[in-house]
């Protein structure tokens, strides 16, 4: 059950996805919410589906994986859907129940809003997907870098968000195991009321702050011991570099920006 | 002696991370029979299976296929309560068992494995006091806090909190994990003492062989996740070459014998503690006079 969590889902490949620079996808997802957003019909958010499912199936991401992002949000999706379909009064007139009224404009926004939900997390997923958190974190670094003058602690920030990232599994891993040694003394977490339920997180919950607390203490000596300190004067392992292919792929997205504004100028 | 079964396993197979890119059998096909009151050392290379093994035995991994038999009842994982009342049946230690202490006090950190059990006050009293003798701890220590104590220490008080539970069978993975030799002994010892005043089954796993040598009544061997052989001693340290080829070893008194006895030397292949190797030597030494 623990293991479901999808926090670092980096999915490792060669294609060109993957080898985009990790800025320009940051863009180039940004450029994709906004082309959701301009959607204004189905047809123009047709675009964006075809953008989508191009863009997974360059990057050679199992099918299934795709599917499995939507999975944590299903309840968003649902609660999105149920509300436009009850709130929406206009148009046609289609099931009248006591209070509730379903009609043709209710149907059509609620199938509307969740294509866009769906599109918007499958898409931004594949960021993460075909982005190791590391060259994210770095590529966030960069893109913030000019707010360095005006002393904001870009570097600092973005070193938090590697280690935070880097220490997910291992406190995953760690939780696990102090689970399974409370479950071993007969600790029940599956049965009982909530007040009960949350009491039985105590003896998980101490044992991995002191291990975190523990972890953080070694770490930070382990940097100090190898002279970090701070981005002053840091030189990198990796350089991010453009190449020629993130600017096609930027030109490929503003075709499909531009594609979606023609639609909605043609549907309007 | 009747001999009773504890700890029953048929056709046992788990796989970790099934259906994915990351399958892999971590134990395959294990058939092995228990009985009680024994002491059994497990040992295996790193990998082979062990650790995974061990944790069938309290429910705390469902076999992907064959069956568990705890106390002659099969361990099945659909009945949860069922399933609860099997773990207090089996203790399990698990490797740096210290990092689980929680309690702002030893004794109540003791307690927790018998609460979980629904016992009651006087006896958990009991079982505190009894196990906290058991491994060495002094009474002053019960008032502590847990994250004052030393490592030992704090190896010793969470191995009491599985030891408090009266398991029938109590399986320990490497407690001697990270200690230094005096605490290594110590722990060790007092382990043999549970077990033979208690005259409960102890499993134990290790990597080291004297340790295996110097207390188990029989040994399990896991090499590449499969069942190699299950048997006392003396049979399993026969087989010195074979256990060497799989990257473990014999206990060094054995090394040392099996070359004497290349050598010409009539030793039989039973030498496998130092005790016992100085009274044969003794033996001998008093024949030459």
């Amino acid at each position: 059950m623990i293991k479901d969590i999808t926090i670092g889902q980096f999915f490792p490949g060669k294609s060109i996805v993957h080898r985009l620079d990790p800025r320009m996808k940051i863009i180039l997802t940004g450029i994709y919410i906004v082309l959701l957003f301009l959607a204004k019909s189905i047809f123009a958010l047709l675009v964006g589906i075809i953008f989508m499912i191009g863009a997974f199936i360059i990057s050679q991401i199992p099918i299934r994986l795709m599917l499995k992002s939507i999975k944590p949000i299903v309840p968003i999706i649902i609660f999105t859907a149920v509300l436009n379909l009850f709130f929406i009064t206009t148009g046609e007139l289609l099931f009248q129940f006591w209070i509730i009224k379903i009609t043709t404009d209710g149907v059509k926004t609620s199938v509307f809003m969740v294509v866009r939900i769906i599109c918007l997390i499958i898409g931004t997923s594949l960021l993460t997907y075909t982005t190791s958190p590391i060259a994210l974190t770095d590529a966030i670094e960069r893109i913030l870098s000019p707010l360095k003058k005006i002393r904001v602690p870009v570097h600092e920030l973005s070193m938090m968000m590697t280690i935070a990232l880097r220490f997910i599994p291992t406190l995953i891993e760690e939780t696990d195991k102090i689970m399974s040694a409370q479950k071993a003394r007969g600790a029940d977490m599956e049965t009982g009321s909530l007040i009960k339920r949350a009491k039985a997180l105590i003896p998980i919950l101490i044992p991995l702050f002191v291990s975190a607390f523990r972890r953080a203490e070694e770490l930070a000596m382990a940097m100090e011991c190898r002279c970090y300190h701070g981005g002053e004067g840091r030189t990198r392992l990796k350089q991010l570099c453009t190449a020629p292919r993130d600017f096609a792929a930027l030109f490929v997205t503003a075709l499909f920006l531009i594609g979606v504004i023609i639609i909605n100028r043609i549907f309007s | 002696m009747i001999k009773i079964s504890i700890i029953k396993t048929e056709n046992l197979t788990y796989v970790y991370g099934e259906k994915t890119p990351f399958e892999h059998t971590a134990v395959d096909n294990v058939s092995i029979d228990i009985d009680e009151g024994e002491f059994v050392g497990v040992i295996g290379h790193t990998g082979s299976g062990k650790s995974t093994l061990i944790q069938h035995f309290n429910g705390l991994l469902k076999a992907t296929s064959g069956r568990i038999f705890i106390d002659n009842e099969e361990l099945l994982w659909e009945d949860k309560k069922k399933l609860r009342e099997m773990r207090f049946k089996v203790g399990l230690v698990f490797q740096y068992p210290e990092y689980q202490l929680f309690e702002e006090t030893v004794y109540k950190d003791i307690s927790f494995g018998p609460k979980n059990m629904g016992l009651d006050d006087d006896e958990i009293d009991r079982r505190i006091k009894e196990t906290a003798r058991l491994v060495g701890l002094d009474e002053s220590i019960l008032e502590k806090s847990p994250f004052e104590l030393s490592g030992g220490q704090k190896r010793r008080v969470a191995i009491a909190g599985v030891m408090a539970m009266e398991p029938k069978v109590l399986i320990l993975d490497e407690p001697t994990a990270g200690l230094d030799p005096k605490g290594r002994d110590r722990i060790l010892g007092q382990i043999k003492e549970y077990h033979e005043e208690k005259k409960n089954t102890v499993m134990l796993v290790s990597h080291s062989m004297e340790d295996v040598a110097k207390n188990a009544t029989k040994i399990l061997v896991m090499n590449n996740s499969k069942l190699f052989c299950y048997d006392t001693p003396v049979n399993v340290f026969k087989r010195a070459e074979e256990l060497e080829g799989m990257g473990l070893s014999v206990p060094q008194v054995t090394r040392v014998f099996n070359r004497l006895k290349a050598m010409g030397l009539p030793f039989n292949d039973d030498v496998y503690t130092v005790e016992y190797a100085k009274k044969i030597i003794m033996k001998m030494l008093d024949k030459q006079k």
